[in-house]
């Protein structure tokens, strides 16, 4: 196996993981509705415990650094997440839209996970395969809610869409490795997950009444699996390791 | 956490003996007989109108407490030091949130709706806990805030969960189970910094001196300057008084405090071993009665940021009420 490849795979899962988190944590005491409030807190605990649960993939199996050194300490080139996660929270209908589209993407990167030949990776998969669905059934019902809901919240709904499904499909932004990763079965590869994730949020996104933008007609937001980011990525990452910068040799 | 645990009561004192007059004698003769058999009230029952009134005025301000108590801690969530910190700490809010959501359903019994609750926090009508009217300023705050803000809301919330509304009691109750996992790792939090190097040491002294007296200011004015009415007490709506509430405090934390090494600002701190009771430099009760009424360091910010996220969510409350959602599947 291509211990390199399998190690950029999860760095570049967990990345999106923690910074999508760490966005969704952002949610805190600002919710629309106290009940959803509550729900993002509880989306970015699940996200950030999965970037955990990844990094330590590769600390324990690989050989690779300790997890909060790596993830709070790191330069901002030597992340692979993707654009869609660094964005800012925006209103309420970019951050859900952004939910629903982050989610089912990695509901159907999770599902081939349990057919991985990289046993961590495939019991991390079955594990978290029961937090996921709720991830996308809460994503599913409020697209549904609010794109049926005419006016205004259709509106804000289907610019949502717009905005964000380019920076989405960066989500599937080719790997170099993926031949070899997909020769291991590792994992299937960025254009099989793409075409099943097209697939997915299309039958939501027809019953909410919104239109999915024509994949063959925008530009997809590349650049963050090889270190290209956004401008909005550097002062997260100088916020998340503010308090561990003040001190690097202490316990927290 | 976090019932203040001061119940800000005092333009309404004068009418508990008028509205009491025109409680059916006999109804409330019988109501004070199952408080007093320590029977719980629930919704439907028949309550004294003051009665009411009372209690969801100290519901709904805990009920606010909760969700403006999530704002000095939750700007914190970003720049936890480390995936344990942060975990717990987002946890931790959430919680805090949850508890307001289920304080306001046990207000929303007694027939007051969430949204006119909510109207009234932004307003300024309807209060919330002082104590989160001040920046949390540095790491150390968060730990300072986690175990003895969450501490003195406990003292409070045990007391209030044996008074006699059903509601409120059970709320309480699970929320005195969470809150005793936030004492814990609020704990945790502090230790590591009392233990740590120089930096953190000086970082966490310098929260305690900056946090005792709002700590002070928790339990509300000392009972002999504080009207508190001998009918709230009867009726188990209050449940212990300011001083006594405060002195169970400072019995179980500060030597905790002090064990640690740190010192606490006031000289005159002590218990007296005669008494059993602790003696301390009055906190600037003025200073408490200006922050209540507007003037501290953080009133207009907490508000602001409720009042972004009422105005901010408006449209999908709107599209809530609007459900053209067909339910014609089946579930399961």
């Amino acid at each position: 196996m291509n211990q390199q490849a399998i190690s950029d795979l999860i760095t570049k899962m967990a990345d999106d993981e923690l910074v999508l988190g760490h966005r969704n944590s952002e949610w805190t005491g600002l919710g629309p509705v106290m009940e959803e409030d509550i729900a993002f807190s509880s989306m970015a605990q699940d996200q950030i415990g999965h970037a955990l649960a990844l990094y330590r993939i590769q600390e324990e199996h690989m050989g690779g650094p300790d997890p909060d050194a790596f993830a709070f300490l790191r330069p901002a080139a030597e992340f692979k997440c993707c654009h869609l996660v660094e964005m800012p929270i925006g209103s309420y209908d970019f951050s859900l839209m952004r939910h629903f589209l982050f989610d089912h993407a990695e509901a159907v990167r999770y599902e081939s996970l349990l057919q991985s030949e990289f046993a961590p990776l495939q019991q991390l998969a079955r594990k978290l395969k029961g937090e996921l669905k709720y991830h996308t059934l809460h994503a599913d019902a409020w697209i549904l809610q609010l794109g049926r809901a005419g006016g205004e919240s259709y509106e804000r709904m289907q610019a949502a869409l717009d905005t964000c499904f380019p920076l989405a499909c960066g989500i599937f932004e080719p790997g170099e490795a993926d031949q070899a990763l997909i020769n291991d079965n590792i994992y299937p590869g960025e254009k099989v997950l793409y075409e099943r994730w097209l697939d997915n949020i299309y039958r939501v996104l027809v019953k909410a009444s919104l239109n999915m933008p024509d994949p063959a007609a925008i530009t997809p937001a590349y650049g963050g699996r090889y270190g290209q980011h956004t401008p909005h990525l550097q002062p997260l990452l100088e916020e998340m390791g503010a308090v561990l910068r003040l001190d690097p040799a202490a316990r927290w | 956490m976090y019932g203040g645990g001061y119940i800000f009561d005092e333009p309404n004192r004068k009418q508990l003996r008028e509205e009491q007059l025109h409680d059916d004698p006999e109804k409330l003769a019988a109501f004070e007989d199952r408080i007093t058999k320590g029977e719980k009230i629930e919704p439907g029952d028949w309550m004294p109108a003051e009665y009411r009134r009372q209690l969801i005025r100290l519901i709904e301000q805990h009920a606010h407490s909760e969700i403006i108590g999530a704002l000095p801690e939750g700007t914190w969530i970003t720049r936890a030091p480390g995936f344990k910190r942060k975990l717990a700490l987002i946890a931790k809010v959430q919680d805090e949130v949850g508890h307001g959501q289920l304080l306001y359903n046990a207000a929303e019994t007694l027939g007051k709706t969430r949204e006119a609750m909510i109207n009234d926090l932004l307003s300024g009508k309807s209060k919330y806990s002082n104590v989160f009217n001040y920046p949390a300023m540095t790491w150390a705050d968060v730990t300072v805030i986690g175990f003895l803000i969450d501490a003195a809301a406990i003292v409070n919330q045990v007391a209030n969960s044996k008074g006699s509304y059903g509601p409120y009691c059970r709320a309480l109750e699970r929320i005195c189970y969470e809150e005793s996992f936030h004492l814990k790792q609020g704990h945790d939090a502090l230790i590591e910094l009392a233990t740590g190097t120089p930096v953190q040491k000086a970082m966490l002294q310098d929260a305690l001196n900056r946090w005792w007296q709002p700590i002070m200011h928790f339990f509300g004015p000392p009972d002999k300057a504080s009207h508190h009415s001998e009918k709230l007490m009867q009726w188990k709506v209050k449940m212990a008084s300011n001083d006594d509430m405060r002195n169970q405090f400072l019995d179980t934390y500060v030597p905790k405090i002090w064990e640690l090494g740190l010192s606490l600002p006031d000289p005159l701190l002590r218990k007296n071993t005669g008494t059993g009771r602790w003696e301390y430099s009055d906190p600037d009760w003025d200073l408490f009665f200006k922050v209540i009424n507007g003037g501290g360091p953080c009133n207009q910010e907490r508000l602001q940021v409720r009042k972004w996220a009422e105005t901010e969510g408006r449209w999908v409350r709107k599209a809530l009420m609007n459900n053209t959602e067909r339910k014609a599947m089946p579930v399961a």
